[in-house]
């Protein structure tokens, strides 16, 4: 479903790069072994900024929990009401976690623990893609 | 502000909170006391009339929490406040600042400042009767924050007689829409989550969901704590619905409600309005000669974390908190209250733990092991009695959901209810030990209240 397009800052250009390459990376602090996300400056962990890198990640993952938004104060979703936000554990990345629309998954019929699977879509302001995550049938 | 005040620099506030486990007995144990409270009327949006301001407001309460505690505006040598008094409404940039408003008080540098925020200059030009303010203390968002500083405060010896305030403005048009919301970009930190959702309950709506199907329960297991809160706030005749809107609300009615963020409806949101509150802290020992009976203060602590001189929300570990990591903090924080109190759970003989949004209170009691409930149970206990005649009140003020949104009924009525004059909500049991604050499990202080200083 449309929604706003993210505009990248310096810190986080390269993630959306890759999206646009319908990559997912995510920070990787290579002294912990630990994914961090969202990005920061530093690893949360060792606070070393060196030992951070992008780091691909298939983005497979299960459905932990959702809402079903009826009453959204954000304008470019306000036409798509009810819509779910799904919290997708990461499988490659542990204790990590993303946000997505569900595509494809009727409102409110939301399988907690479903497998996901990785798709991009584009926004239509900028064009930027952004990841998603659609129901494993 | 008057020449001799001096401000607490921002750096050093965060030292004046307790948020890690094995600090030990908090060293100000009954030595600090609660005395005098002031509240504002309230209302759901303001009328543009200066005499009816945020800031008009403010001076209302903190006068009133004087007169209450029989202590002279001279006698008071602490300021404590929150700055920002937004629930999320903004003075529109193009709209004039109305000019009777502007005439009516004495301002500063910030046009706004009294109608959608309030200063601690503000406050003193506006109250010259204040003339012995040596401590002003600007404190993080909430009252329970700006409480705790303030008992710290106290306890450290900065101030002996000190003023707390809290105010909240509201204005009308719908709340969060405009800004940044209307655009079709989005830059800062919401990009990788809350732009994806939108309402402020989400987070909360979500972490509910996982709830239920973990404990296998259901939304309407909440009814009872609605109903109860709405039935309590009705009895706090300082409170919105109270003095606005005496309407009970029914199982059927919270059932039947739209949706916002489901699992969140509209009355597991409270209602913006506008208020404030203040009261008055001191020593214990200055306590006694006040015209109240002095509630004391066991402990306080909370969950969060400093960076960079901030305040700032425990972390969590991706893009939004689940329920585990809720659930964690509010524990964590548990224990961190018994500890600095020097007291266990089941000494606790009532809570009066944030609510705003409603669903969050069940991880906060759970946290405290309130009723010796564990994870999972909070709905089990309130399908029993909840009310101030159980012997297990939950929420006895009523909370936000209750008196509509200022975070600090729960505040008023613990402080009222060991007092022995919290009217018609009065429990029927004895109460010795009670706690309260907020807000959410992840960023918080709360306060363990005693009318003993043992
Ligand atoms: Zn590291």
């Amino acid at each position: 479903m449309p929604k706003q397009s993210p505009v990248p800052n310096d810190l986080d250009r390269p993630f959306w790069d890759a999206c646009n390459d319908e990559r997912l990376v995510l920070q990787y602090c290579d002294s912990c072994t630990r994914w961090q996300h969202p990005p920061e400056a530093v690893c949360y962990e060792c606070k070393s900024a060196e030992k951070l890198r992008w780091r691909e990640n298939s983005g497979a993952g299960v459905i932990y929990s959702f809402g079903v938004i009826y009453d959204t104060p954000i304008a470019s979703l306000q036409f798509d009401q009810p819509y779910n936000v799904a919290v997708i554990d990461l499988d490659d990345a542990p204790g990590l976690n993303v946000m997505s629309h569900l595509p494809g998954t009727p409102a409110d019929a939301v399988p907690i623990g479903a497998k996901v699977r990785l798709i991009f879509e584009t926004t239509p302001a900028t064009g930027q893609k952004v990841p998603e995550w659609q129901v494993v049938s | 502000m008057t020449t001799e005040a001096t401000e607490v620099p921002a750096g050093d506030v965060g030292s004046l909170y307790r948020t890690k486990e094995g600090l030990g007995v908090w060293k100000h144990r009954g030595k600090v006391a609660a005395v005098g409270i002031g509240h504002s009327p309230t209302m759901r949006r303001w009328d543009e009339r200066p005499e009816t301001s945020v800031g008009a407001w403010a001076i209302l309460a903190l006068r009133k929490a004087m007169e209450d505690a029989g202590v002279t505006p001279d006698q008071v040598d602490g300021l404590v406040l929150g700055e920002e008094t937004t629930t999320g409404s903004f003075w529109p940039a193009e709209k004039p600042i109305p000019e009777d408003f502007l005439n009516a008080f004495q301002q500063t540098d910030n046009p706004l400042d009294g109608l959608a925020k309030l200063s601690a200059a503000w406050i003193l030009k506006n109250m010259p009767e204040l003339t012995n303010v040596k401590t002003v203390i600007t404190a993080p968002v909430c009252m329970s924050m700006v409480l705790t500083a303030a008992i710290q405060a106290v306890g450290d010896g900065r101030t002996h007689t000190c003023l707390v305030l809290k105010g909240w403005h509201n204005f009308s048009g719908r709340y969060y829409q405009g800004g940044a919301n209307a655009q079709d970009t989005v830059a800062g930190p919401g990009k990788f989550g809350q732009a994806l959702a939108g309402p402020a309950s989400y987070g909360t709506a979500m972490q509910f969901q996982r709830y239920l199907h973990k404990y296998g329960k259901t939304h309407e297991m909440m009814a009872p704590f609605v109903v109860n809160s709405r039935r309590n706030g009705l009895l706090f005749p300082e409170g919105y619905w109270a003095q606005h809107r005496p309407e009970p609300l029914t199982a059927e009615d919270y059932n039947n409600a739209r949706w916002v963020a489901k699992p969140a409806n509209l009355f597991d949101n409270d209602i913006p309005i506008q208020a404030a509150g203040a009261y008055l802290i001191t020593t214990a020992e200055r306590a006694k000669d006040m015209r109240q009976k002095p509630v004391y203060v066991l402990g306080h602590a909370g969950a969060g974390r400093f960076e960079n001189g901030l305040y700032l929300g425990a972390k969590s570990r991706g893009v939004i908190e689940t329920l585990e990591e809720a659930q964690g903090n509010a524990a964590s924080t548990g224990r961190k209250l018994f500890e600095a109190a020097g007291i266990q759970s089941t000494d606790i003989d009532f809570e009066n733990m944030y609510d705003g949004f409603g669903l969050f209170h069940v991880f906060h009691i759970e946290g405290i092991r309130y009723a010796g409930i564990k994870e999972g149970e909070a709905l089990d206990l309130f399908q029993d009695d909840i009310s101030i005649d159980s012997a297990f009140p939950v929420s006895p003020s009523g909370g936000n959901i209750g008196s509509g949104r200022t975070r600090f009924w729960n505040h008023t009525d613990s402080i009222q209810q060991l007092q022995g004059r919290a009217g018609a909500r009065q429990m029927k049991k004895q109460v010795e030990v009670g706690l309260s604050g907020g807000f959410m499990p992840f960023w918080s202080n709360f306060v363990v209240w005693s009318s003993s200083p043992d």
